[in-house]
């Protein structure tokens, strides 16, 4: 197979607690260009960082073979030693430093006495600029280019490190229809010249339009590499590669009990918290009734942490326009105590920034929302703290030695009961969970699940946001799609498919409605 | 549990806390030990006093450390609100109280207006306090005129300089102030009974009762022992009781209201504490216009001591209360620390301070020597958070 110029074999890493990579073989071909596709969490962006030395050698187990020779790379400096270079979803450039600068940080030619010559440097960058046919001076700071310019100074990067293999982590989730189209012309071109290409894309079409090859990765697995010139490669066979999964038994059985609508949200409209022009989530509606899950599906970036956030007090976003009513009733969300008041509560799809403090006891987490519940003119209950702390840990089996455990020590699937518990105690009627499950093992999620439906089962509201389409299929009754910021569908749970889901998250604009 | 495991399991639990203490005694054993007198009545008392100013600010600074900000503003501050408090009492000749109140008003401004800069427009409070160093120094001078203004005399000489002595008579050695620290002993007994009782009601892990009688009986006599001392010289100095009261309030305001719950929250997670609902900027308000607060308590108490103002006092002790703070386990993150912690971080300076002067160590090896405790107790502390994540 000396076609390969890389193999990965048996590739397996583990987290604490989680299995992230089982076993994946991935190869890629020389001088083609090769999509890799999976949901989020199915372990694509891992792969990534073990190829490209972000987890050295050693982290994992497992072979990687590049041009024949087997690799150990020990740092990212390795892998691009080699000519692997990888530019990642958010992109790393520094703002405040200059175009020129940003392509040879870290990789500054130096001249005479170990000083850079900026001259030459300039010239240098300027050249690859024209390579990426970006129309920008090398001085130009960072920070005045839009978000498409900026993704091709990180390929002019790659470009002067001499790249053999590139590879790109979503490289369009971020641009709009021009930029994209513009983004897949230059790598076309980049691979006639010879440069080897891996691209994590969620976006079909685009994968159909440019890949040579389609590797499709799912919970952690390799499932199949399939040649995008054979006819029977078509989305729908990659979705189902994607999603196809066995529903049975992994989710706990429910009968529905839906009652009166909790919360009613109309015209939900959200601009970007910095780039005020830019409209993140576009006159969104959807309800909410008592008893009831109601899933929001919608890959990265469709807009819907910005949705939840936006909705928990102003918790992201600007300018930010829409009407929400709780049992018929207008209300004010204008902050996140207010919106606490009103019985709503947010569960962060990143418990380690945004949800726990984890320098901290599992019983001070659970109480820091509901810290009114436990106190007197200001001063805490401590016995009474101790106590409720005690009863979340029983009643979600919280398994820690103690509930003066510290929060971060703990797997990832009991941080999320912490999270929950901290939300329930606050007596909110409406939960929103982001990605309740994210990063924890499967047993776990059987847990979380049987958590959601006793908070429905007690007459509460749960929203779910998540990207595992099973997970929203197995637990909610109701589901909207969201797409680019608006609301593409909503189809009740029952005999939904996952295909059908798929496609609706992934309609493009002009067709949304 | 078995005593002996229950001391491995606090040692190991409270690695932090025990070393502190260990370092301390072993400290004070030393110092003890080379010098005869450093243990005596008087130099006891005098301890307390001349380090009194920098516990009170580092019991603000503390709040401050924890809630993940830093203030340098506060030797500043210390001299401005001494200056007020000498331009009422000395130049105008009011009443001592009247310079209390000026000072604790000058205080609160100060600590307002920092406050307003770091929680409602959002200017980091380095820069912050930084400024207010410069600024306030500045308003010192402007005040004095660049002088000295002295003598204070009266009861304001007598806040830091006078003792509870005499009331209830003795013969050697005061009575009072044995009845005092008696109170206050069979107080920390009491109270630490029911917190013990408390947690065995819920079900949680406390040492072994031998132990917990020993750990008692311990402090008690180390306590009782230290009032011995005071009862033998001068007293119960009036400012050992207003320490001991900002000590138990702002203990129990740290670990038991909701507000210190918050700054802890602040201090630990910014963005689950935002969105856990605590008002943030409230919080961060009310912590500065606390230092300012206890910076002018301090202020008061140290021009009391000098028995006057000048321009140049207070210099470096925000640098002290920081130190203190870090030496007693506070985190440079923010998020950890304690009251208690930075007391006993104060009191290691102020036993190595006081016991080199005693044994005539020059000012540049002690300057030297207090840099490498401070270094030395954040590097423990470093240290140990690496051996617990790799242990995990």
């Amino acid at each position: 197979m000396s076609d390969n110029i890389l193999e990965m074999r048996g590739i397996t890493k583990t987290f604490p607690g989680v299995k992230a990579l089982q076993d994946v073989t991935l190869e890629v071909r020389r001088g083609e260009i090769h999509a890799i596709c999976g949901e989020n969490g199915a372990g694509k962006s891992t792969l990534m960082k073990v190829l490209s030395g972000v987890y050295p050698h050693g982290t994992y187990t497992g072979e990687i073979v590049f041009e024949g020779q087997e690799a150990r790379f020990g740092s990212i400096n390795a892998s691009e030693d080699r000519g692997i270079v990888i530019i990642h979803q958010e992109l790393a450039l520094v703002p405040y430093l200059s175009v020129a600068e940003n392509i040879f940080l870290g990789n500054e030619t130096r001249g005479r006495a170990g000083l850079i010559d900026w001259h030459k440097a300039n010239s240098e960058a300027a050249a690859l600029l024209e390579r990426v046919g970006l129309a920008e001076l090398p001085v130009t700071p960072i920070s005045q280019l839009g978000v498409g310019k900026q993704q091709l100074v990180e390929i002019a990067k790659a470009l002067s490190k001499e790249v053999k293999l590139l590879i790109l982590d979503e490289p369009t989730a971020a641009l709009n229809d021009n930029d994209s189209e513009h983004l897949l012309e230059l790598l076309r071109q980049l691979n006639a010249q010879g440069i080897t290409c891996i691209m994590i894309s969620h976006k079909l079409n685009e994968i159909a339009e440019i890949a040579d090859r389609t590797t499709i990765i799912r919970d952690g697995r390799t499932i199949e590499t399939i040649d995008m010139k054979d006819p029977a490669s078509t989305q729908d066979r990659i979705i189902r590669g994607m999603v196809g999964r066995d529903l049975e038994h992994r989710f706990p059985e429910r009968t529905p009990q839906i009652g009166e609508e909790m919360l009613r949200v109309e015209g939900w409209t959200v601009h970007h918290p910095t780039q005020h022009e830019r409209v993140v989530v576009e006159d969104a509606s959807f309800t909410v009734r008592e008893g009831e899950v109601v899933g929001i599906a919608g890959l990265m970036g469709a807009g819907r942490t910005e949705l939840a956030m936006s909705l928990f007090g102003r918790s992201y976003g600007s300018n930010i326009t829409g009407r929400v009513y709780k049992r018929g009733e207008e209300i004010r969300l204008r902050s996140v105590s207010e919106a606490i008041a009103h019985g709503l509560a947010y569960a962060t799809e990143d418990r380690k920034r945004y949800g726990l403090n984890l320098i901290e006891d599992i019983r001070r987490n659970i109480s820091a929302a509901g810290l009114g519940k436990l106190a007197r003119r200001g001063w805490v209950n401590g016995n009474e703290e101790l106590k409720v702390a005690e009863e979340y840990r029983r009643d979600l089996n919280i398994k820690a030695p103690s509930v003066l455990s510290v929060v971060g020590k703990l797997s990832g699937g009991n941080q999320q009961k912490v999270v929950l518990s901290k939300w329930i105690y606050t007596d909110a009627d409406v939960l929103i969970l982001d990605e309740p499950t994210r990063g924890i093992d499967v047993g776990a999620k059987y847990e979380i699940y049987t958590i959601i439906n006793r908070m429905v089962a007690a007459g509460k509201a749960v929203v779910v946001i998540s990207s595992e389409l099973p997970e929203l299929l197995g637990t909610c009754d109701r589901i909207y799609t969201l797409a680019f910021g608006r609301i593409t569908g909503e189809v009740p749970a029952e005999g939904a498919t996952q295909e059908r889901l798929m496609e609706l998250m992934t309609m493009e604009k002009e067709t949304a409605r | 549990m078995t005593a002996i495991a229950s001391l491995r399991e606090i040692a190991t639990r409270n690695l932090r806390q025990s070393g502190i203490m260990i370092a301390f005694v072993a400290i004070v054993a030393l110092f003890s030990f080379l010098h005869p007198n450093f243990l005596s009545p008087g130099n006891l008392t005098n301890i307390v006093l001349q380090y009194s100013y920098i516990l009170i600010l580092a019991i603000g600074m503390v709040i401050v450390i924890i809630a993940g900000h830093i203030d340098l503003s506060v030797g500043s501050l210390v001299a401005l609100t001494g200056a007020v408090a000498a331009t009422v009492v000395v130049r105008e000749g009011m009443p001592w109280w009247m310079g209390v109140l000026a000072a604790i008003v000058v205080g609160l401004i100060a600590g307002l207006w920092q406050g307003f800069w770091v929680a409602f427009v959002g200017i980091p409070a380095f820069i912050v306090t930084l400024a207010g160093m410069l600024l306030f120094r500045g308003l010192t001078w402007l005040v004095l005129d660049s002088i000295s203004l002295s003598p204070f005399g009266g009861t304001y000489y007598q806040i830091a300089n006078g003792f509870q002595n005499g009331l209830l008579g003795g013969y050697g050695y005061d009575v009072f102030t044995l009845l005092i620290f008696g109170i206050a002993v069979v107080g920390y007994a009491v109270s630490a009974w029911r917190n013990r009782q408390g947690a065995l009601r819920y079900q949680q892990a406390v040492e072994a009762l031998p132990l917990f009688v020993l750990r008692i009986v311990v402090v008690g006599a180390v306590v009782m022992w230290f009032a011995y001392q005071l009862a033998q010289s001068r007293g119960l100095p009036n400012v050992l009781i207003l320490l001991a009261i900002l000590i138990i309030v702002y203990s129990l305001v740290t670990q038991r209201s909701v507000f210190g719950r918050h700054v802890y929250a602040i201090g630990g997670n910014l963005n689950a504490a935002q969105l856990s609902g605590v008002k943030v900027r409230k919080v961060n308000f009310a912590i500065f216009v606390n230092m300012g607060f206890l910076a002018s308590v301090a202020g008061i108490v140290f021009s009391s001591r000098m028995n006057g103002a000048q321009p140049g006092a207070g210099e470096m002790f925000e640098l002290d209360a920081i130190a203190a703070c870090f030496i007693g386990g506070a985190a440079v993150t923010g998020g950890v620390g304690r009251v208690t912690g930075a007391m006993i971080g104060g009191l290691i300076m102020a036993v190595m301070s006081n016991g080199m002067q005693l044994m005539g160590v020059d000012q540049s090896v002690q300057q030297v020597t207090k840099g490498l405790v401070l270094l030395l107790a954040v590097a423990f502390d470093v240290f140990n958070k690496r051996r617990a994540a790799g242990g995990r």
